[in-house]
């Protein structure tokens, strides 16, 4: 079976009940949570009733499957329409009936069907230490599948912190060398779409946008989408007002902790990460992590999990050995040099008494 | 008391004094943008310092009305910002003086690293500064060391304060802003987390203190310790120097 002959989007969506005033709907909302104009509104409509489903092959590395459980709660578009009418998910460990070799006979089958055509979306990401041997799916290290998944995909989507950065595995000393794909697969467009997990709502998004457009959405310096991607959750945060007057939660339980203050002062990450949780959120857009009265700990930002404590603004340095952040290493280094400037001083001091008690002397003399 | 017609002005003086005296032995080393560019730049350094460090660790939450109406950490990155840009636009004018200038404004800007002759100089110094030499060269400009330190803990660190500066600062003005198509590289650059790059700036507000310590300290021990004015140099920008021996 070639493209041509695949149902299109819409077939699919008929074909489960969805009526025509439903999948408008569905269209105008994409529009809108892509950030585009209603005008693009009949062309999503267009690519959906004419294009061919796009064959997705997903595969799971080392990974906790929080980018599947995000995934599964899409609310918009629901990621029922996604996986079972808009994608063609032919492969996925978690999510398909098929197990064992049914399961990488299907792998197989999807490569060699649609070879240049489907995408590879890779959740989590591949150990390389010991030749792979941390990871093994269907008794080969999984660097082989993912390598041999890839080579034939059109794009690569790096779902969550994983894939994109290497999230906790890869964290400091990151005994399995974990290795986020863009460094194992370098021949090939690679999306990532991080965070820990990635909010569902942008996950789907991205998929419904480069199958309605059948090109890659736009994406940042670090190869993210820029419309998810493009701001920091302070930029968008509905408590920056109390940031910028200057109130703080100081403790966990202080009254400005229930009058919702910045959490600025407790370590939130919201000024260093960029994300859509304070715009987008989530569960479908019940909550985001400040909103619950946490700091965001940066879960969508490179090497996040080495940046110190999640509860401190000015973090510790673990390149100095000991526990101490810039202010105190600075602290430090001013001491040291005030000191030295002291005792320099001083015998600056006495040297220069001692010169003009020698030159008198020799004054007297002559 | 001393008889009248004996009285002269430098009645203190010996005759290595008078000789001194009698010859002209000072230079014009710092014209005037030099100078004024010193003191705003102390001025604008000063500002940063005291606002980054409140950016990094903030006052006491302060209630003094609706958030809305109250703008207090707002106005702390603010005198940041601006006196961060004035710094980065004075500094631009320096290096734009280094060129029209006379050669002393150079001397900030590079170090002569192929010259023995330099090095030699900079060892001196340091025995001087390690009560190695009982007396120090005398130089129109900056001494080597001087120079040296100069170059590495100012002219380097202001650099490295202004591009990662304008990196944070382009985080707030948006991908596509003028700042983030100028600096938008230094973040991926580093790490790709702006986090690291919070850390870095934040310990280059420290290298910044710990280069003003040390040139307030040594600036004022040469005033007193070495052949020739240090400070008043700065602000009237001539060098003058007390005995007249090479």
């Amino acid at each position: 079976m070639d493209l041509a002959e695949m149902e299109t989007f819409y077939d699919v969506m008929r074909r489960q009940g969805i009526t025509r005033r439903s999948f408008m709907k569905y269209c105008s909302l994409t529009a809108a949570a892509l950030g585009l104009s209603p005008s693009f509104v009949p062309k999503i409509a267009h690519a959906m009733e004419n294009k061919p489903r796009t064959p997705v092959i997903w595969v799971h590395g080392l990974e906790c499957t929080c980018c599947s459980e995000s995934f599964i709660r899409s609310a918009h578009p629901l990621a029922k329409d996604v996986v079972l009418s808009m994608i063609s998910l032919d492969y996925d460990d978690t999510l398909m009936a098929a197990a064992g070799h049914q399961a990488e006979a299907a792998l197989q089958d999807t490569i060699e069907k649609y070879k240049g055509n489907y995408i590879l979306a890779v959740e989590g990401n591949p150990p390389l230490n010991e030749d792979g041997m941390f990871c093994i799916i269907g008794g080969k290290p999984f660097v082989d599948q993912l390598r041999h998944a890839a080579e034939h995909a059109k794009a690569v989507i790096s779902w969550g912190a994983c894939a994109s950065y290497g999230c906790v595995q890869a964290a400091k000393p990151n005994p399995t060398r974990a290795t986020p794909v863009h460094k194992v697969i370098t021949d090939k467009p690679i999306i990532k779409v991080p965070g820990c997990p990635p909010i569902a709502e942008v996950m789907t998004g991205v998929i419904t946008y480069m199958l309605t457009f059948d090109r890659l959405p736009e994406l940042d310096r670090q190869g993210r989408p820029a419309m998810f991607y493009s701001q920091r959750i302070h930029d968008k945060c509905y408590r920056r007002p109390h940031f910028d007057a200057g109130q703080f939660v100081e403790q966990w339980d202080d009254d400005n902790a229930r009058k919702g203050y910045c959490l600025y002062k407790m370590g939130c990450k919201g000024p260093t990460t960029y994300n859509a949780c304070a715009t987008t959120r989530w569960n479908g857009g019940v909550s985001f992590p400040i909103q619950s009265g946490h700091g965001c700990i940066g879960c969508s930002e490179d090497g996040f999990w080495d940046q110190g404590s999640f509860y401190d603004r000015v973090t510790d340095l673990t390149q100095f050995g000991v526990e101490a952040n810039a202010d105190e290493v600075g602290l430090a280094a001013a001491g040291v040099v005030g000191g030295a400037v002291a005792a320099h001083a001083a015998v600056s001091a006495l040297k220069n008494a001692q010169r003009k008690s020698q030159k008198s002397k020799t004054r007297e003399e002559a | 008391m001393s008889n009248s017609t004996e009285y002269s002005p430098l009645v203190d003086a010996d005759d290595d004094d008078i000789a001194t005296a009698s010859r002209q032995t000072s230079i014009y080393v710092y014209e005037a943008p030099v100078r004024l560019w010193h003191w705003l730049n102390a001025l604008a350094i000063l500002v940063l310092c005291i606002t980054g460090y409140l950016i990094g660790s903030p006052p006491p939450t302060m209630i003094i009305s609706e958030a809305a109406y109250q703008f207090v950490f707002g106005y702390i990155r603010f005198a940041h910002f601006a006196a961060a840009l004035m710094l980065t636009v004075f500094f631009l004018g320096r290096i734009y003086w280094a060129f029209v200038g006379n050669h002393h404004s150079r001397q900030l800007f590079y170090i002569p690293f192929w010259k023995g002759e330099f090095w030699r100089e900079v060892w001196h110094e340091v025995r001087w500064y390690g009560f190695m030499e009982s007396e120090p060269k005398k130089y129109v400009g900056h001494n080597p060391l001087a120079q040296l330190a100069m170059f590495l803990f100012f002219t380097l660190g202001i650099t490295f304060m202004i591009v990662t500066g304008l990196a944070l600062y382009a985080e707030g003005a948006g991908r596509g802003s003028f700042y983030d198509i100028l600096f938008g590289w230094v973040t991926p650059l580093l790490g790709g987390n702006s986090h690291v790059l919070h850390t870095l700036h934040h310990l280059g507000m420290w290298w910044i203190i710990v280069f003003v310590m040390i040139h307030i300290y040594v600036a004022i021990r040469e005033d007193i310790m070495s052949r020739q004015s240090i400070v008043s140099t700065m602000i009237s920008g001539t060098r003058s120097f007390k005995d007249d021996r090479p």
